[in-house]
């Protein structure tokens, strides 16, 4: 299960409905072995497209670093698909490197960059087999 | 010479649970050459023929080593080399058929 306040599933919204229709992604970072996802660090997509994403190689040190150095990990890997449902993909499955993280993906196929419905869903990702999670979001 | 060689989560079933190994090398090749013959199955993860894995990063100090030569880059003694899987996905082709 993934527990996350609203304010940072606003934020991972906003993310995606800004970027919209290239794919949006980052992470929320929190203590480690904590579970608890607490800092949005939103990443630019380096490749800038509408059905792939990935981090800039050295934007991936930097937060990696800077993360090593908070002790933080990586709690939750967020990406959106702009014209496809909320589900990873056959190449986010592949790609997934961390074990630990909860996979969250955002769809905005529905009202792309404007407010109203969207898709917002959490997997865990481990050894190429998908779980999807429920998603506990804390009030206000 | 050794070179700090640190190593993601992911890649620590090669080491024992190790977050850092060391290694020696004159070139980025040799290196992961010498980490192999302790490390069983980690070449495999990080070198695809005779290029480094596309979604694979690996740095040298604080650059990727793909702007540097790639495999054949010289190392020195002190040198830190961090790998990280890239972060990466796509949404599925809008092809039918395809998935």
């Amino acid at each position: 299960m993934l527990t996350i306040s609203s304010e940072l599933v606003d934020s991972i919204v906003a993310h995606a409905r800004a970027d919209h229709p290239d794919e949006a992604c980052g992470v929320v970072a929190g203590p480690t072995g904590s579970d608890r996802p607490e800092r949005y660090i939103p990443m630019l997509n380096a490749a800038r497209s509408p059905t792939f994403y990935e981090f800039d190689s050295m934007d991936l040190l930097r937060l990696y670093r800077e993360m090593d150095a908070r002790d933080e990990e990586p709690v939750v890997i967020y990406h959106s698909h702009t014209a496809t449902e909320a589900y990873p993909s056959r190449t986010d499955i592949s790609y997934a490197s961390e074990p630990n993280a909860h996979y969250v993906v955002v769809s905005t196929r529905e009202t792309g960059q404007a407010e109203g419905p969207f898709e917002f869903r959490s997997f865990r990702i481990k050894d190429g087999v998908v779980t999807e999670e429920e998603v506990r979001v804390l009030a206000r | 010479m050794s070179i700090e060689v640190r190593i993601p989560t992911i890649l620590r079933t090669y080491t024992g649970e190790a977050k850092t190994i060391e290694g020696d090398g004159p070139t980025l090749d040799a290196l992961i050459a010498d980490l192999e013959t302790r490390h069983r199955g980690l070449r495999e993860r990080l070198v695809d023929g005779d290029a480094l894995r596309r979604f694979v990063n690996v740095y040298l100090n604080d650059e990727d080593v793909r702007f540097l030569d790639g495999l054949a880059t010289p190392l020195s003694d002190g040198d830190v080399v961090t790998v990280l899987p890239a972060v990466a996905g796509g949404a599925p082709r809008a092809v039918p058929g395809t998935a």
